[in-house]
């Protein structure tokens, strides 16, 4: 299991994109450091950048691999990022997972399913009949049984109810203390924040303070 | 079997109907009696340019002035290409793609053509080459514009989605694979079609060019079916080719999704 093995810190050397200033950032393993920020601030642009989604200024670093020098597709592969809204497509969720998943779990995550509130039937779901909520505690799963080294998450409970907030949270926390996940976290709740973070950072004027 | 000629009189004649057919549609305010018109004009205008130069070239039988005619063609042909597509490349990749792509495929499919298959004498004989390359490069030009509109178009729709599939860790090729194969797809199918509907549905236009200038059925279905096969062959490597190349252009070295290099018309 890969979780006993963790990667290493991430982090952000001089990363610039967009109007934000160069941001410089260490996350240890197992470390939730939470982005806050008015929308267009550029919370989402900046895990954009980490994942290497779109150009960008400065480097990163996983442990000791290099964002520039690792083939763009391995370094999403460890360094996942969950956007706010998932997309899907194929016709059912299972074909999602199968044949691309390649985790050493074997694809099928019903501990995951289970601890989220999902049927196992979920699987076999067509996608057209998920609500968003559904949709998002999914893209999660699909996200973390590739078994990412580091994890970017972009609002992951926006379109849930309280109850499913809090589900997801501890699930998500234990996962990443358990595989000693490094993670940025974009959160809009101060309270939410204040359950997850170890460390939280606001973006304030084009700047990334921390608070 | 000697050719009826037409004389200009007897296609004032036929331009009468036309004005016959506009003077109707105005009545019915269709509002296309001036487009029906222009169109027609054009026509009149630019086949007779084309015949002329056809006439010099074949007089001349050079392979310079093919070789010249060829490559206004095949410039015409990307600029059309071009001017079809909603979302293009920008940079003049959009031109540079599909002009080299229909040069590739519909160039050598055109040479391969002349020279194992029916073997003139020169090989660049105008009488065959012109009418061949033309047919080729007006098809694979369709075939190409769809493809590159369906890929342009659907990666700009779909671009969360592609998105989505890079950040779980898909390489590019994978993250847009859909997408390409239906390009290609959408660029085939109008050839398919007109292969499977030949001789049922429609005569082809070039077989019954050729039987009305006296040439034998039997030699006009042949000739009919030989060109089928190699428009089918050029559109299909022209529309793979220029698919790729612009499916790979709408990447990074960073392997990125750059919907910034297409630019709307």
């Amino acid at each position: 299991m890969s979780g006993s093995n963790p990667a290493g810190d991430l982090k952000l050397e001089d990363v610039s994109i967009g109007e934000l200033e160069p941001v410089s950032l260490s996350i240890a393993t197992g470390e939730v450091v939470c982005i806050s920020g008015a929308s267009g601030s550029g919370k989402t642009r900046l895990l954009r950048a980490v994942a290497d989604l779109e150009p960008h200024g400065g480097d990163c670093l996983l442990g000791d691999i290099r964002q520039s020098e690792t083939p763009a597709h391995r370094w999403r592969r460890q360094v996942m990022m969950v956007p706010a809204e998932s997309q899907w497509w194929h016709e059912t969720v299972g074909e999602h997972f199968d044949a691309e998943a390649e985790a050493e779990a074997g694809g099928a995550p019903a501990d995951a399913l289970q601890a989220l509130d999902l049927p196992d039937e979920a699987m076999t779901w067509s996608i057209d009949r998920l609500s968003s909520g559904e949709k998002q505690r999914l893209a999660l799963i699909r996200a973390l049984v590739r078994e990412p080294r580091a994890l970017l998450l972009d609002e992951p409970t926006a379109n849930l109810d309280a109850e499913s907030i809090r589900r997801v949270e501890r699930w998500l926390l234990e996962i990443i203390q358990h595989r000693e996940l490094p993670t940025l976290w974009v959160a809009h709740d101060a309270e939410q924040i204040r359950r997850v973070s170890n460390r939280q950072f606001r973006i304030r004027d084009g700047r990334l303070r921390e608070s | 079997m000697s050719i009826i000629d037409l004389t200009w009189w007897e296609l004032a004649l036929a331009s009468l109907l036309v004005l016959a057919l506009a003077v109707t549609s105005h009545l019915a305010r269709l509002g296309m009696a001036r487009s029906l018109l222009v169109a027609a004009a054009r026509t009149v205008v630019q086949l007779a340019l084309v015949g002329l130069v056809l006439e010099v070239v074949f007089e001349l039988g050079r392979l310079r002035w093919i070789a010249l005619m060829s490559v206004v063609m095949l410039l015409v042909a990307g600029r059309e290409v071009m001017a079809r597509q909603k979302y293009r490349l920008s940079g003049g990749w959009a031109f540079g793609i599909g002009t080299l792509s229909m040069f590739i495929s519909a160039f050598s499919v055109t040479i391969l053509t002349l020279t194992v298959i029916i073997g003139p004498d020169p090989w660049y004989m105008p009488q065959y080459s012109i009418p061949i390359l033309g047919m080729l490069l007006g098809n694979t030009m369709t075939g190409v514009a769809l493809g590159l509109d369906r890929l342009t178009e659907g990666v700009r729709r779909q671009r969360a989605l592609i998105e989505n599939r890079l950040m779980l860790g898909q390489s590019w090729s994978v993250a847009v694979g859909e997408i390409r194969r239906d390009a290609v797809r959408s660029g085939l199918i109008p050839i398919i079609n007109a292969m499977a509907a030949a001789g049922i549905v429609s005569l082809p236009g070039m077989m019954t060019g050729q039987i009305l200038a006296g040439t034998p059925p039997a030699v006009a279905v042949k000739y009919q079916i030989l060109i089928m096969f190699v428009i089918a062959v050029g559109t299909g490597f022209g529309t793979l080719a220029a698919v790729s190349a612009g499916a790979r252009r709408l990447f990074d070295s960073r392997e990125r999704l750059r919907i910034d290099r297409l630019t709307a018309r």
